[in-house]
C-alpha cells in the first residue's frame, strides 16, 4: 500500500513538474503535447523544456537519494550527506579547474572531472574522519567534511574571482539547478548513473549484514572491505554524475533516507528502494515550489532543498543525544 | 611549571593587583613586533615601493606629498583595517571557543559570520547602500543568526558539539540564500558581492577603519572584564556555578560582545574565514596556556590577516581577496588539527 502511495505521489509530482512553470499548462494539454506534437507553443514547452527538466530531476533525485542512503548505511552515520561530507565541494573544485584552466565548457567534457573531484574528496574526508581507534563517528565525519569543503571552496572562490568569465558560468552552476539542462547531458551522464544505481541496489544485502557492525557482518558472510569499496565507487558515480548534471544540490541525500527508514524500517533493501522513489519526489517537488514562489522568476532547486533540508538536519541534531553520534 | 609561569604585579598597598602569565607576555610582545613588521612591509611595498625611512617619515608627518598620498590614502587604511579586523576576529574566536569549550565553536564555523554576510549582502544588492548601511546590515544579520543558532542549540543548556552542528546547518541555509542573492544580481553587482563574500581588503579606506576601531575600543575592555568568568566557564557549567558564576548569564553576555565584534569586523572586510578559528588555537599553542588568551588571540588574528593579505597581494595577484588565502590555509590547518586530535582517542 505504502509503495503504491509513494509511486502515485511521484507520478503526481512529475505531472505537476510538466504542468507548472512560468507558463502554466492545463494537465489535459500536457498529455496532448506529450502524445503528439501539434506544433502549438504549449506542446513545444512541454516537449522541449518541461520533459527534459523533469527527466533530469528524476535521475538526479534518484542518484542523490541513493547516494545519501548508501553513505548513511556504510558509515552508520545519520548525518551523512554528499554536501556535508565535502563530495560536492570536491566535484565543484574539479569542474572549476576544467572550466578555467582547460577551457572545457560542456558537461560531457567535465563530467570526468566531477567524478575525480568527488572521489578524491570523499576518500580524503573518510580517511580524516576514520583516523584513530574510535573510527568514523558521525560528528568526526561532519567536521572532516566541513574542513575539507572549506579548503576546496576557498580554492574554487579564488579560481572564479580572478576570472570574471568563469565566474559568470560558474555562479549559476554552483547553486544547483534543473533548468536549462537538455537531454544531451543526461545521455552523457546517464550510463554512469545507471551503473551507480545498480551497484547501490546490489549492495543492499551486504549492507544489512554490516548494519550490526563490521565483526557481526563478517560473521554473517559479508565482505567488509569489498562492500566498502564498491559502496564508495557507487557513491562517487552517483554524486559525481548528479553534480555534473545539476550542480551541487545539498540535503536531498541527508533527508530522504531518514524518511525512507521511517516508512520502511531498518531493512536496507526496502530503505534503498524507498529512497529511489522518495528522493525524486523531494527534488521535483522542490523544483516545482521553486518555480511558483518567486514568479515570474525561479528559485533554483538547490536553494529550495537547502531551505527544506537544513531544518531536518537541525531537528536530527537536536533530537539525537550527542553522545550517540 | 604553570605556577612558576604566573607572576603577580601589585601597586603599592595592593590597590590594584593582577597576575601576568610570563610566557604569554613574551609571546604577545613577539607577536606585536611581528604585526608591526608586516604592517611596515605592507605599507612599503607595492607598485610604488617606499623605503623604511620614507614609510616612517610619512607616518610621523614629514614625507613628500606623493608618498603621503600613497601611505595615508591607499595603504595605511588597508593595513589598519586588516589589523583591527584580524584582532576583532581573534578575540571573537577566543570567546566563542571558550564558551562552547570546542575549537570548532568559532563564529565562521557556526554561521555567525555567514549571517553577517547575508545581512550585508541584502543591503548591497537590494538597497545598494553606503558603507554605514552595509555595516548596520551586517550587525543585524549577525545578531539575528546568533539568536537563531543559540535558541536552536539550547536544550538543557548549550552543549558544545550541538552548537557546532546546529551552526553548520544554519550556515548551509544562509549559504544558499547568499547564492540566491548572487544569481539574482546583474553580473557586475554579483561579481562585487561575490568578492565581498569571500572577504577582501581591496580598496578599504578610513571609513572601514573607524567602525572596527571604535568597536574594539568599546568591546575589548568588556571582553577583558568578562574574561575572568571565561576562565571559570572553561571548568564546566557545574564548577562555574559552584564558584558563583551564573553559567547562562555570563555566556550570554560574552556571546553578545563576541557577536558584536564579529559583525562589525565582517561589515568592514566581508567574512574572512578561519581567522577566528585559527588565531586562538595558534595563540594557545604558542603560549602553552590552558585557555586562549584574549590579547594574544587578538594579536595573532591581526598577524594572520595582514600576513595573508600581504601573501595574496605579493605572491599571487593584486586582485586576489585575502579570504581565499585564509580559507585555503585555514581549511588545511583545521584538517591537520582534527588529524592530530584524533590520533590517539
Amino acid at each position: 500500500m505504502r509503495v503504491l502511495a509513494a509511486v502515485a505521489a511521484l507520478t503526481a509530482v512529475a505531472i505537476l513538474s510538466l504542468a507548472i512553470g512560468a507558463k502554466p499548462i492545463p494537465v489535459t494539454d500536457v498529455f496532448g503535447g506529450l502524445l503528439h506534437d501539434d506544433g502549438s507553443e504549449q506542446a513545444a514547452i512541454v516537449r522541449e523544456l518541461r520533459v527534459p527538466r523533469t527527466l533530469v530531476g528524476l535521475s538526479v533525485g534518484i542518484a542523490l537519494g541513493l547516494a545519501g542512503a548508501l553513505m548513511q548505511a556504510l558509515t552508520r552515520n545519520p548525518l551523512a550527506d554528499p554536501g556535508l561530507l565535502g563530495v560536492d565541494a570536491g566535484a565543484a573544485a574539479a569542474v572549476v579547474i576544467a572550466i578555467a584552466v582547460l577551457g572545457l565548457a560542456s558537461p560531457a567534457a567535465y563530467v570526468w572531472f566531477a567524478f575525480a573531484g568527488a572521489a578524491v574528496a570523499s576518500i580524503v574526508v573518510y580517511m580524516l574522519g576514520s583516523r584513530g581507534r574510535a573510527g568514523a563517528t558521525p560528528v568526526r565525519l561532519a567536521l572532516a567534511g566541513t574542513a575539507i569543503a572549506a579548503a576546496l571552496t576557498a580554492f574554487t572562490n579564488g579560481m572564479t574571482l580572478l576570472d570574471p568569465l568563469t565566474f559568470d558560468d560558474f555562479r549559476f552552476w554552483s547553486v544547483g539547478s534543473l533548468g536549462g539542462r537538455d537531454l544531451g547531458i543526461l545521455a552523457d551522464v546517464g550510463p554512469f548513473l545507471l551503473v551507480g544505481v545498480l551497484l547501490a541496489l546490489a549492495l543492499a544485502r551486504p549492507l544489512n549484514a554490516l548494519a550490526l557492525g563490521d565483526d557481526a557482518g563478517r560473521g554473517l558472510g559479508a565482505h567488509v572491505g569489498r562492500t566498502r569499496a564498491l559502496g564508495a565507487v557507487a557513491i562517487t558515480l552517483l554524486c559525481g554524475g548528479a553534480t555534473a548534471v545539476a550542480g551541487p544540490i545539498g540535503f536531498v541525500g541527508l533527508t530522504v533516507p531518514h524518511a525512507a527508514r521511517a516508512i520502511a524500517g531498518p531493512d536496507q533493501r526496502r530503505v534503498l528502494a524507498y529512497s529511489v522513489v522518495l528522493a525524486p519526489i523531494l527534488l521535483l517537488g522542490a523544483d516545482v515550489i521553486g518555480r511558483v514562489v518567486v514568479r515570474p522568476g525561479e528559485l533554483e532547486v538547490g536553494i529550495v532543498t537547502a531551505l527544506v533540508g537544513a531544518p531536518v538536519f537541525i531537528a536530527l541534531v537536536r533530537r539525537t543525544r550527542i553522545a550517540q553520534l | 611549571m604553570s605556577a612558576l609561569a604566573w607572576r603577580g604585579i601589585r601597586t603599592p598597598r595592593d590597590r590594584i593587583s593582577f597576575r601576568v602569565h610570563g610566557r604569554t607576555a613574551v609571546v604577545s610582545a613577539a607577536l606585536l613586533l611581528a604585526v608591526l613588521a608586516v604592517g611596515v612591509v605592507s605599507v612599503g611595498t607595492g607598485d610604488y615601493p617606499l623605503s623604511l625611512e620614507q614609510v616612517v617619515g610619512t607616518l610621523v608627518g614629514s614625507g613628500d606629498p606623493a608618498s603621503t598620498f600613497i601611505v595615508e590614502t591607499l595603504r595605511l587604511p588597508r593595513v589598519l583595517t586588516g589589523l583591527l579586523v584580524g584582532g576583532a576576529f581573534g578575540v571573537a574566536g577566543a570567546v566563542f571557543q571558550s564558551v562552547s569549550r570546542n575549537p570548532l565553536g568559532s563564529p565562521d564555523i557556526i554561521g555567525f559570520t555567514m549571517g553577517s554576510a547575508t545581512g550585508a549582502l541584502l543591503v548591497i544588492l537590494v538597497a545598494g547602500g553606503t558603507a554605514l548601511q552595509i555595516g548596520l546590515g551586517a550587525v543585524a544579520g549577525g545578531f539575528a543568526t546568533a539568536a537563531v543558532v543559540y535558541l536552536l542549540a539550547l536544550r538543557h543548556g548549550v552543549q558544545g558539539y550541538r552548537l557546532v552542528l546546529v551552526g553548520i546547518g544554519v550556515s548551509a541555509v544562509l549559504e544558499s540564500v547568499n547564492a540566491y542573492l548572487i544569481t539574482r544580481a546583474a553580473r557586475d553587482d554579483a561579481f562585487v558581492a561575490a568578492h565581498w563574500l569571500v572577504g577582501s581588503l581591496n580598496g578599504r579606506g578610513w571609513e572601514h577603519v573607524w567602525p572596527v576601531g571604535i568597536a574594539l575600543a568599546v568591546l575589548m575592555p568588556a571582553a577583558l572584564v568578562l574574561s575572568r568568568r571565561l576562565t571559570i566557564l572553561e571548568l564546566g557549567d557545574d564548577a562555574a556555578r559552584a564558584l558563583g558564576v551564573s553559567a547562562e548569564g555570563s555566556r550570554l553576555a560574552l556571546l553578545l560582545v563576541a557577536v558584536g565584534l564579529t559583525a562589525v569586523a565582517t561589515a568592514s572586510t566581508g567574512p574572512v574565514v578561519f581567522v577566528a578559528l585559527a588565531a586562538p588555537q595558534i595563540a594557545r599553542r604558542l603560549t602553552r596556556a590552558a585557555a586562549p588568551g584574549l590579547a594574544s588571540s587578538a594579536l595573532m588574528g591581526a598577524l594572520l590577516l595582514t600576513a595573508s593579505d600581504l601573501a595574496a597581494q605579493r605572491v599571487v595577484s593584486a586582485d586576489l581577496p585575502v579570504g581565499v588565502v585564509t580559507g585555503a590555509v585555514g581549511g588545511a590547518y583545521l584538517g591537520w588539527l582534527l588529524w592530530r586530535g584524533w590520533r590517539t582517542t
